[in-house]
């Protein structure tokens, strides 16, 4: 079978859906690193965002699950925060133990509010939002203005964290922390509230991204159903050097690789599909040998300041 | 040892709050744990010390890399890589004498786990990349390898089940009478003394341990190549990884299949942080986690209690033991000023 243009307009809209989680977490992430912060928790605060949308979603809407993904990502993070910034302990380990302690409350959680039958597929979800006019554009229409609401709020990030991060004095106060807290704090900066807040901020987004992957594109919970999205995520953010716009990049290629699956089942190719799998976590072992030479992160990575 | 205590029995008592928040009843729950877990000579033999034997595997290795400031978070892909070279090699040795069956067996995912934290070792030596994102990274792909191995090349000879053939009884460990309990445990404990031995009696581990504490002052005043210490340290720590799952498979399973694993990788960086790096400590605390997970099942079996909440125990512990050492660093340096 030949390609044909609904086969490219149904990649590029997978691409793009798929991407949306990866990128709404990475964003968040970035935020965090930029302030020194490397928090691998955000694998558990994507995974509190899913199962706090499930519940949100079959008790209140698919909005009240929106809202209450945000609030549970940020409530790991706090975990995550008062143990790497508050106490100052090894920030990978920290948020090694903050996704532990994700997946044991979520697995039992989930069990306790919707037995062992579990959620089924009967939570509201959040439909395509069609943009007139625009969404009939070929190719770019039905990926960019033909999807969930999520989409559009990822997409809309991304200018913000950039004017956030180069245009706002806080921004700036934070980018100054991530270099070094020492002298972020001679000028007169709250370095540890800086870190505070950007890890805060980037666990909601984390949460975020696990109600996109239940509201928009599973709707439903399962044990464990972030599948290592959370760890992907801290990839993007140093394929994407640590930039909103590489980070949309990055998150976009993953969101492809992933996408490309299905163009290759449709056109009946035999090829395992363990290898599409595979192909994102091995481009980004090539792009980061091959591009993090040139590029530098944030100093003060992974050290808390005093 | 006193700290290590109150760090488990933290762990352990949020578990009960959480069952009683959760609407169970948390003194039949850990009871259930407990009988799961020592509660007769076949539960203690088969269930606690059968899960210690990777843990404590997988927990020593992580802790060489610690030492040397390495930290390789990619236990469970090594697992797995180990896991599918002793299956491999074992499924081809079935007129061999087990005498030198086993050791090949071993050897392999010895060699496996080894090569599949070269990657990352080698990214680290020649490109300055994390070793902590590579090792994570490479889990997924060794997943999906067990995935495909089991759909193809290795798929048991009636291609059905995604899972191997059964490894032939030449290549498979001894047992001791009457329990599951397999010669792993020998060899874990035998890693154990090994590693102890190494990091007391040895040059090369005051040279790790140097380059853990001060890899600037390693290479300055004591030239040492810091780099490639550390890379080996990464080498062995990801061997010790692919032997666990080597001996999974030949004691245990006897056949490759998914979820051989059930995330022994990160549960042993609690064990080895409850243990401080102390190998001997490990021996300990391994036992304490295989109880955990061995009580778990009996947990869901008999009180219906979900065996993965004991997660949060183990998150809970690991918190506790970084509090408590953090805490404990402050109170020294105040005296020491």
């Amino acid at each position: 079978m030949m390609l044909d243009a609904g086969m490219i307009d149904g990649f590029l809209a997978a691409s793009v859906r798929v991407a949306t989680p990866l990128l709404l977490a990475a964003l968040g992430e970035m935020l965090a690193e930029r302030g020194g912060v490397i928090n691998l928790g955000i694998e558990g605060a994507m995974l509190a965002g899913a199962l706090a949308a499930a519940v949100g979603a079959a008790t209140g809407g698919a909005w009240t699950g929106l809202g209450a993904s945000a609030v549970a990502g940020l409530a790991l993070a706090l975990v995550f925060a008062l143990v790497a910034i508050g106490a100052k302990a090894d920030q990978i380990i920290s948020g090694t133990a903050t996704t532990l302690l994700a997946v044991g409350l979520t697995g039992a959680l989930y069990q306790a509010a919707f037995g062992s039958a579990g959620a089924g597929l009967s939570l509201p979800t959040l439909a395509p939002v069609r943009i007139p006019a625009l969404a009939d554009v070929p190719f770019i229409g039905p990926a960019l203005f033909d999807q969930p609401v999520t989409t559009y709020l990822a997409l809309v990030a991304v200018p913000l964290c950039w004017w956030f991060l180069f245009r706002t004095r806080t921004g700036l106060a934070l980018r100054a922390v991530g270099e070094s807290p020492e002298h972020a704090r001679a000028a007169g900066v709250n370095a540890r509230r800086m870190q505070f807040g950007a890890t805060l901020v980037g666990g909601a987004f984390a949460g975020l991204a696990g109600g996109t992957l239940v509201l928009a594109q599973v709707g439903t919970f399962a044990e464990r159903m972030t599948a290592g999205r959370g760890f992907i995520a801290i990839a993007i953010v140093v394929l994407g050097r640590w930039h909103p716009v590489g980070v949309l990049g990055a998150a976009l290629l993953f969101g492809a690789a992933t996408a490309l699956q299905f163009v290759f089942q449709a056109m009946g190719l035999a090829v395992p599909y363990q290898l599409f799998l595979v192909l994102p976590y091995v481009l980004t072992l090539l792009l980061l040998a091959g591009l993090v030479g040139g590029v530098k992160a944030p100093a003060a990575l992974g050290r808390a300041a005093e | 040892m006193k700290r290590q205590v109150a760090s488990f029995g933290a762990g352990l008592a949020v578990l009960a709050i959480f069952f009683a928040a959760s609407g169970h009843d948390p003194v039949a729950a850990l009871g259930a744990m407990y009988r799961g877990a020592f509660g007769s000579w076949y539960a203690f033999t088969s269930g606690t010390l059968v899960r210690a034997i990777p843990l404590m595997l997988i927990a020593l290795g992580f802790t060489v890399g610690l030492r040397a400031g390495v930290l390789n978070i990619g236990g469970e892909g090594q697992f797995y890589a180990g896991a599918i070279a002793a299956t491999w090699i074992g499924l081809k040795l079935g007129g061999w004498p087990t005498i030198a069956a086993i050791p090949l067996v071993l050897a392999v995912a010895f060699g496996a786990g080894a090569l599949w934290v070269a990657v990352p070792a080698w990214l680290r030596l020649r490109f300055g990349v994390l070793e902590v994102i590579s090792t994570l990274l490479l889990n997924f792909v060794a997943e999906a390898l067990v995935s495909f191995m089991v759909q193809g090349p290795l798929q048991e000879s009636q291609h059905i089940y995604p899972q191997s053939d059964q490894l032939p009884l030449s290549a498979r460990l001894p047992v001791l009478p009457g329990t599951r309990l397999h010669l792993g445990i020998m060899i874990a404990l035998g890693c154990a003394v090994l590693v102890w031995y190494v990091f007391r009696r040895t040059m090369i581990g005051f040279e790790l341990r140097a380059v853990g504490r001060g890899p600037i002052a390693a290479r300055v005043t004591g030239g040492l190549p810091v780099q490639r210490l550390a890379a080996m340290a990464l080498l062995v720590s990801g061997a010790f990884a692919g032997l666990a799952g080597g001996v999974e498979v030949g004691g245990v399973s006897y056949a490759l299949y998914p979820n051989l694993s059930p995330g022994y990788g990160f549960t042993a960086i609690a064990v080895a942080l409850l243990a401080r790096q102390s190998p001997v400590g490990i021996i300990a605390s391994a036992i304490l986690f295989g109880a955990l997970e061995a009580g778990a099942g009996a947990m869901q079996r008999d009180v219906g209690v979900p065996a993965v909440a004991v997660y949060v125990a183990e998150a809970v512990t690991i918190i506790a033991v970084l509090l408590a050492d953090t805490f404990s660093v402050r109170r020294r340096n105040v005296v020491t000023a």
